[in-house]
């Protein structure tokens, strides 16, 4: 899957404009046409496409992922802290998405064609509704032009004087993500938990005399995660699709924005690590969900039922 | 005695999926809402002519006004007219959402509709791609489609550059994308629909594969499909709108929604209310189609209808 991936991701990167020594020729108006052809042997490039890539993998595959044209690092050493930073920023905003979601979901569910329900459905439907990039420009006006209590973006220098001023910078990417996520994980708790509540075994959960609370808690909640599980991992790579763009508006320096500027700038080896891991996260995501799903469902063990 | 003297009994389905649609006031409003926006934005030519002004119009000496009557929104950067390049921003970021839908919805409902009837391996395999393709990260992968040179495609120079090709390769690109959930909702439609009595005695009667799916099952397949189209056009325009504000999508000084965001980004030290407008509109135009999705998602359904809860 990830091999296929790769290959995909390698060929598409291959069409885009401009070969490494293209552009080191427009850098460098010294580097005669000859220099050029000597370069592009050296480094394979006058090879076709599948063999570049047999080459490249076979290197990748040794440990070696090369260097990041534009860094001048090797790969890794820059993938490596956008990577702490994105899974700090999606880390924190897909928690506290699911933990409202999760909550205000069962509320609407348990109050349904009510006010409140409608009220939290109107609210979701606005968060799902919303462009996350204009939502973060708004954030941006609101607590740094008009307020001026949070800064608009990039991250807090080396000699951050107290916890505080570094974790200032964190405050408006995460809300942003997490208003951009919390509507759909809402409006798929919700529509799960009426499913259940509708059920038999709550009726008999209720006329045992249980409290409301114990019977949405005990014994609907389980059942209505289930299939909320799923959806909410499948939602994982949007999540990430949102992290790009929230990134891209704080100068945050994670993955997203990584990748995008190594595509922009025609790093093809920092962009192609960048967008595999990219894309084994959010395969990860999917298979912690199906692992999640037999935790809470022992149905499923029992049924033997491969994926 | 004559067969059509019979009285119907029921009223006719049509009108009672819209007696239920009136019963909800969002969906109205929704596609209130939807038509200003469509007329405003088709009718940007006659405001150009009535106020003689042009979107591209750039007046220096002019920059940053306020709200006039020569400029109801005032003016931008380079002293263009606000609210006309919104009206045309309009007309593309509505154009596309519109189409592209369109275009998903066909190739969601073949797909779909191939999987559900034949079923078996070739159902397997065409929804194993419909998951893979809706795990991808969207927004990398679409970034390096949009990054794509065509000229590296086999495609002429000129063609690559013409000024349209930024249109055709953004709908391109998000159709490569915006069929799966249509396509999952005609699957699931179709795996019951080919059960049903009218559909065996079709094939008994020797109907081939492609007359059944056309003539017996894709007529009953229509409300999936219009609520799962509605609630991606709204999807779309975020997609684009997204895109075109990263860069890649529709190129200035061409406005689209998303582009216009782009310039007003830098500029919210100066001009806060130049990032307020594109956005607003997008947020409008995507919340008034997903509530009409919805909507009409309810009063389709005939399970979820109020009587029977």
């Amino acid at each position: 899957m990830l091999a296929a991936m790769s290959f995909v991701i390698f060929v598409l990167i291959g069409l885009m404009p401009g070969d490494p020594i293209d552009l080191m020729i427009s850098a460098n108006p010294d580097v005669t046409s000859e220099d050029a052809e000597r370069l592009r042997k050296l480094h394979g490039l006058d090879q076709p496409l599948w063999q570049r890539y047999v080459n490249w993998a076979s290197a990748a595959l040794s440990g070696d992922f090369g260097y990041s044209r534009i860094h001048a690092k090797p790969v890794f050493d820059v993938i490596s802290p956008a990577l702490q930073s994105t899974a700090i920023l999606l880390g924190l905003s897909f928690g506290l998405s699911v933990c409202i979601g999760i909550f205000s979901g069962v509320f609407a569910a348990y109050h349904q064609n009510r006010r409140l329900d409608h009220l939290i459905n109107f609210a979701a439907f606005a968060g799902i509704s919303i462009p996350p990039f204009w939502l973060a420009i708004l954030l941006i006006i609101l607590f740094s032009v008009i307020l001026r209590i949070l800064p608009a973006g990039g991250m807090g220098t080396v000699e951050a004087s107290s916890l505080w001023e570094s974790a200032r910078y964190f405050v408006l990417p995460i809300v942003s993500l997490t208003i951009a996520s919390v509507g759909s994980h809402t409006r798929y708790m919700r529509a799960a938990m009426i499913d259940v509540l509708r059920q038999d075994f709550i009726r008999t959960a209720q006329a045992k005399g249980l409290s409301p609370s114990r019977v949405v808690l005990g014994h609907a909640l389980r059942n209505a995660m289930l299939p909320v599980i799923t959806v909410v991992a499948l939602d994982f790579g949007a999540l990430f699709s949102g992290a790009l763009i929230t990134e891209m508006i704080f100068a945050y320096p994670g993955m997203g924005k990584l990748i995008f500027d190594s595509i922009m700038g025609n790093d093809f080896n920092l962009a192609l690590i960048a967008l595999l891991l990219a894309t084994a996260m959010t395969l990860l995501g999917n298979l912690l969900a199906d692992g999640a799903y037999v935790c809470l469902d022992p149905r499923i063990r029992l049924a033997g039922g491969s994926r | 005695m004559n067969s059509s003297s019979i009285p119907y009994k029921q009223s006719p389905p049509k009108a009672l999926w819209v007696q239920q649609f009136q019963n909800r006031p969002l969906g109205v409003v929704s596609i209130a809402i939807i038509v200003c926006l469509i007329a405003a934005s088709a009718l940007a030519p006659l405001y150009n002519f009535v106020f003689n002004i042009s979107p591209d119009q750039v007046d220096l000496l002019n920059r940053f006004a306020g709200p006039s009557l020569s400029n109801p929104l005032g003016t931008d950067e380079l002293g263009r007219d606000v609210l006309s390049r919104l009206l045309h921003g309009g007309q593309i970021s509505l154009f596309i959402g519109m189409v592209a839908a369109g275009f998903a919805a066909i190739l969601g409902t073949v797909l779909g509709l191939t999987a559900g009837y034949f079923g078996g391996r070739l159902d397997a395999v065409l929804m194993r791609f419909t998951d893979i393709v809706i795990a991808l990260p969207l927004l990398p992968v679409l970034i390096v489609l949009a990054a794509i040179d065509l000229g590296e495609l086999g495609l002429s120079n000129t063609f690559a550059s013409h000024e349209y090709i930024s249109l055709v390769r953004i709908i391109t690109i998000v159709v490569l994308f915006g069929w799966t959930t249509t396509a999952r909702l005609v699957r699931a439609s179709t795996l019951s629909l080919r059960e049903q009595p009218f559909v065996l005695a079709a094939e008994a009667q020797g109907a081939t594969p492609a007359r059944i799916m056309a003539v017996h099952i894709l007529p009953n397949l229509t409300s999936p499909i219009i609520v799962s189209t509605t609630l991606a056009i709204g999807n779309i325009i975020l997609l684009e709108s997204a895109l075109s504000f990263l860069g890649l999508g529709i190129q200035p000084p061409t406005p689209s929604w998303g582009n216009l965001l782009t310039n007003a980004q830098e500029l919210i030290w100066e001009a806060p209310a130049l990032a307020f407008y594109p956005g607003f509109l997008i947020f409008l135009t995507v919340i008034s189609f997903n509530f009409l999705g919805d909507s009409l998602r309810e009063a389709l359904d005939p399970r979820k209808n109020k009587a029977v809860e």
